[in-house]
């Protein structure tokens, strides 16, 4: 049997196009665009049009994109640069608002900041669905309040959050500040399914990772809407107009703007399998709970995760994996911590419902027949592990 | 995933040994954490056979069995060690360890040995409840 990649959240294949764009900037058009000579001229202007370029799709000016290594160092770059200028240049003692479902990227950099800075921290509650409620945000944001990041779409239950609400509000309480909150959003999971014109979403700040649509690993951006002060993490070169010293990673740089102009921004098919798995999996299969909103305009196309009651995820992955499908569980004895996974037990659910949680996340080259393939095991193996129980 | 267990692992995994639970057990124990999620149920029945030296009888697990809530890691130690104790006297079943469940499976990857490596507690958890209950 081929194997069945269920785990498109987690990263996607690099598509053709991308490749055979990328494909020119390793050897031949190798120059450093920081060179004065002509191969390097030629490689600051393939730069530069790729910015021009990712600018555009997101509704934005090209000087407002700092390309990066990826959503991590994007979102590093967001939470420490913003906060460290407000501590350092104006002498404030920052306070941070996330969500309690942000990607560990953003959770664990804000709490690196609290933990070693003693910066001020809230996470913001969500429902039982997995959304944050604008009027919380409302309720702490505070004179220090320096940045609130909150995630467009979530990775693990695909909630999708209100952010053009959430920016009004943050844009009424700017109104009468005079060191104006900036508003950061991570839109890794959404880009390739939803709008992310930066105007239309009204953010400040938004990150991006080519690998979750089709692109490289290794490479992101961080947009900065531009008048948002914040201080670069990483000194070393003139790089990026000043803001992210290290020479430019112009093959995958090039790789992820293709792979931005063949985002379709919709995501009907995908979500349709998706309603067909959902359907499926909560017909066929005793005791599950689908978690996150439930099918509708709230939930991300190409997420869907269940929690299946009495046993762990791993046990299911595993079984799963011999097949050769891969998915991907909430329960962390898979991601090396030993904690539930922090979305489910901020959506409400027990430790142990929470390690009962899979993920199925898919993408372009799935179709009815994988969903097919693998609910002629799922049943099977769940009532398998559920013998082996002791939760009755 | 899979590739991150030993054979041995994989082997107690998808085909463990001494499932389910014994009505009249002489003893029954629990060990695991919701939060690190694994849960290890052991049932013992414990009889009595001549003792090695010759004199008298002593206590031996003459059945055992379990039910696990966790990881590819917490139901093959699980079935591990209830391969490693039957017939065994309780005090060589109280002298197994945690570490020795996890050796006899050609290892466990780092992670698992503190959070699904809890099998000999259980068991031994299960005889104290034995003795208890006497």
């Amino acid at each position: 049997m081929d194997s069945i990649y269920l785990d498109n959240a987690a990263t996607t294949p690099v598509s053709d196009s991308v490749l055979s764009a990328m494909q020119p900037y390793f050897s031949e058009k190798f120059g450093n665009p920081s060179s004065i000579y002509k191969i390097g001229q030629k490689a600051k202007s393939t730069l530069e049009n790729s910015r021009e370029e990712a600018a555009k799709l997101l509704g934005a000016s090209p000087k407002e994109i700092i390309f990066t290594s990826g959503a991590t160092e994007s979102n590093n770059l967001a939470l420490k640069g913003v906060a460290f200028h407000w501590s350092q240049n104006l002498g404030i003692k920052p306070h941070i608002i996330i969500s309690s479902i942000e990607h560990h990227s953003i959770l664990d950099t804000a709490e690196y900041l609290e933990k070693s800075f003693g910066f001020e921290l809230t996470k913001l509650p969500v429902s039982e669905e997995g959304i944050v409620n604008p009027r919380e945000l409302e309720k702490v944001i505070k004179e220090n309040t320096v940045i609130v990041s909150i995630m467009y779409g979530n990775n693990e239950v695909g909630s999708i959050q209100p952010i053009q609400e959430l920016s009004q509000i943050i844009k009424k309480a700017n109104e009468k500040r005079e060191n104006k909150i900036v508003f950061h959003t991570d839109a890794v999971q959404a880009y390739q399914y939803l709008d992310c014109d930066v105007q239309d979403l009204g953010v400040d700040m938004l990150s991006l990772t080519a690998h979750k649509f089709y692109g490289p690993k290794g490479v992101g951006l961080l947009y900065v809407k531009s008048g948002t002060k914040f201080l670069p993490q990483q000194q070393g070169g003139a790089q990026e107009r000043r803001q992210r010293a290290g020479t430019e990673n112009v093959p995958y740089i090039v790789g992820m703007v293709e792979a931005m102009k063949n985002a379709k921004k919709t995501g009907k098919e995908i979500a349709d399998l998706r309603d067909y798995l959902i359907e499926r999996v909560t017909k066929e299969i005793p005791d599950v709970i689908l978690t996150g909103p439930q099918i509708g305009e709230n939930r991300l196309p190409h997420i869907a995760s269940f929690i299946f009651q009495k046993i762990e995820g791993e046990s299911i992955l595993i079984n799963l994996d011999l097949l050769g499908i891969a998915a991907s569980s909430g329960s962390a004895c898979t991601s090396g911590s030993l904690a539930s996974s922090h979305v489910l037990t901020a959506m409400g659910y027990d430790d142990l419902l929470a390690h009962g949680s899979i993920r199925f996340s898919l993408g372009k080259m799935n179709s009815r027949d994988d969903i097919d393939e693998m609910m002629k095991h799922l049943p099977q193996i769940v009532e398998k592990l559920r013998g082996m129980s002791p939760i009755k | 995933m899979a590739d991150m267990y030993s054979k041995e692992v994989m082997d107690h995994f998808m085909n463990p040994r001494n499932v389910g639970e014994i009505k009249d057990a002489s003893g029954v124990g629990e060990k695991g954490n919701p939060t690190c999620g694994d849960i290890m149920r052991m049932f013992i029945k414990v009889g009595k056979k001549p003792s090695s030296g010759g004199q008298g009888m002593e206590e031996v697990i003459e059945d055992i069995k379990f039910q696990t809530f966790g990881c590819g890691a917490a139901v093959a130690t699980s079935s591990m060690i209830t391969e490693m104790v039957i017939g065994k006297t309780l005090e060589e079943a109280e002298k197994i360890s945690n570490n020795q469940v996890a050796e006899a499976l050609g290892g466990l990857p780092p992670i698992k040995m503190h959070c699904s490596n809890l099998a000999a507690d259980a068991l031994h958890d299960a005889i104290e409840n034995y003795k208890k209950s006497k």
